[in-house]
């Protein structure tokens, strides 16, 4: 027989448990995402002498790098500099630098998006300048980017299992290593990719509905 | 209505009849193309001045260079004793920091063509905003003040609404009471009716007619207005390439102008209605 139902309800909850882990890895990497992005957006705005550079120079690096390097680089070089995280955290750190790059361009869209009239009503009103981003401009600039900051956290979603390289046992590394044991690898596999598919579809879906309403508001 | 209005004439603020603003030698260019060529001019405190002429004739950026949107390629302007983007030091005149950007903006206020509320807030909240945050009003005096300001405006029930709710000539009262919020001493008044439907203009040149008639505040406006101009203003200057063509007492300059290149404007603004 090639599909062993017994076999599936066996491994069912060691996979359960890999799926709260790549869940758990992409909830929090995704607020570093969402957190760090906006910082870098901001000080890439404030041209800041050397430091938006510095960020300019981070960004560019990281995005033009393969995320795996990236992980391996925290995972098993840093430790050599005396900078020591689990591999989770690292898994965390990773993932959220490296989306935390791609949400920057999304809030700087954002931003600019918002009329050129709203920075003068706020000069002609002597608005203090973190007002001006707390009290007008992020409120409007943020709402017309969150559908673009969902997508990230789907593929940032679909790209834990990279984290298997740096031994954080999240979904498709459940998988893996249930199927080590018996080498039977059919189950496991299939079902790790059904549990993919059965979270990240209806968020997208979610998401969607989330973008149109937001159209609608505007 | 006029003890809604800006009466708070501070230690530092102007009395009425001295120049309140001041340019001199004032050039603007943007790239090749110069704006304004060494203008001077002056607005007397409590006056009313109305700039015309054809687009491009710099008027609009009189006034951004006023609000500090735009900045001077050479030359000095005035707010009262202030230098605009300079400060007196050592006799010499250095350009200002941020902090005196925003002590001599505190004293204009502006009212721009396409309203610019801000449309996350609703509408009390756009007139609130700034003098909590700004002078430092405490919330209830500010909802009060901003109670009155509405419905001088006309918007007595509007308060709860978003600025998306309200029709064209409803924003640009809100956005006229936001900035009389602030209690400036100079009111800037860029073309406020040129994005309004026909029908919604007449609401809004009423309310600033009332304003100009019942208050202190210096206005300068730039309009196509004709009507408006003769009306509310002390004084009518007709722009021309950057340069001031004429100025004189609406009467004068509307019936009789002097120069030619007054009437030839006058003549194709009139015909065109």
């Amino acid at each position: 027989m090639l599909w062993d139902w017994g076999y599936a309800i066996d491994i069912l909850p060691e996979l359960l448990r890999g799926l709260l882990l790549t869940v758990q890895a992409t909830l929090l990497g995704s607020a570093v995402a969402y957190a760090l992005g906006l910082v870098f957006a901001l000080v890439r705005r404030s041209r800041i002498p050397v430091l938006s550079q510095a960020v300019w120079l981070l960004v560019e690096f990281v995005r033009s790098t393969p995320l795996l390097v990236q992980l391996y680089f925290l995972y098993f070089v840093l430790p050599d500099l005396g900078i020591r995280f689990d591999a989770l955290t690292t898994g965390v750190i990773g993932l959220g630098l490296h989306y935390a790059c791609y949400t920057a361009e999304v809030y700087r869209a954002g931003i600019e998006a918002v009329p050129k009239g709203q920075w003068e009503a706020c000069t002609a009103l002597s608005l203090p300048r973190s007002r001006v981003w707390t009290g007008v401009i992020l409120p409007q600039a943020v709402p017309r980017v969150l559908p673009a900051l969902g997508n990230y956290m789907i593929s940032m979603f679909k790209e834990t299992p990279l984290l298997l390289a740096i031994s954080v046992m999240e979904l498709v590394g459940a998988a893996r290593e249930a199927g080590s044991e018996t080498f039977r690898l059919i189950e496991p596999l299939t079902m790790a990719g059904i549990f993919f598919l059965l979270v990240s579809y209806p968020s997208a879906v979610l998401l969607r509905r989330v973008e149109s309403r937001l159209a609608f508001a505007h | 209505m006029s003890d809604l209005l800006p009466e708070p004439l501070t230690a530092s603020s102007p009395r009425r009849g001295d120049a309140v603003i001041v340019f001199d030698k004032v050039v603007k260019r943007y790239g090749d193309n110069v704006v304004l060529r060494e203008l001077d001019f002056r607005v007397k405190s409590g006056e009313h001045v109305t700039l015309i002429g054809p687009s491009g004739s710099g008027k609009t950026t009189i006034l951004r260079l006023i609000m500090t949107l735009e900045k001077a390629n050479s030359g000095t302007i005035q707010v009262g004793d202030d230098y605009l983007t300079h400060v007196q030091r050592k006799g010499k005149l250095v350009p200002a920091d941020e902090k005196h950007l925003r002590k001599v903006r505190q004293r204009i206020g502006m009212v721009f063509q396409q309203f610019n509320l801000f449309p996350n807030m609703k509408v009390m909240q756009n007139l609130t905003e700034a003098p909590v945050r700004v002078l430092g009003l405490p919330k209830e005096e500010a909802v009060e003040r901003a109670r009155d300001l509405l419905e001088l405006v006309g918007l007595a029930d509007k308060g709860d609404a978003h600025p998306s709710q309200l029709s064209g000539g409803q924003q640009q009262r809100v956005a006229i009471a936001r900035a009389l919020a602030m209690q400036p001493d100079v009111l800037l008044l860029d073309e406020v009716t040129s994005a309004l439907d026909p029908e919604l203009v007449a609401g809004v040149l009423n309310i600033l007619e009332d304003i100009a008639k019942s208050t202190d505040i210096t206005m300068l406006c730039v309009t196509h207005e004709m009507g408006f101009a003769r009306d509310v203003s002390d004084r009518v200057l007709m722009f021309d390439q950057g340069q001031i063509v004429e100025e004189a007492a609406p009467d004068k300059l509307f019936t009789d102008p002097d120069q030619q290149r007054t009437r030839d404007f006058l003549r194709a603004v009139l015909e065109r209605k």
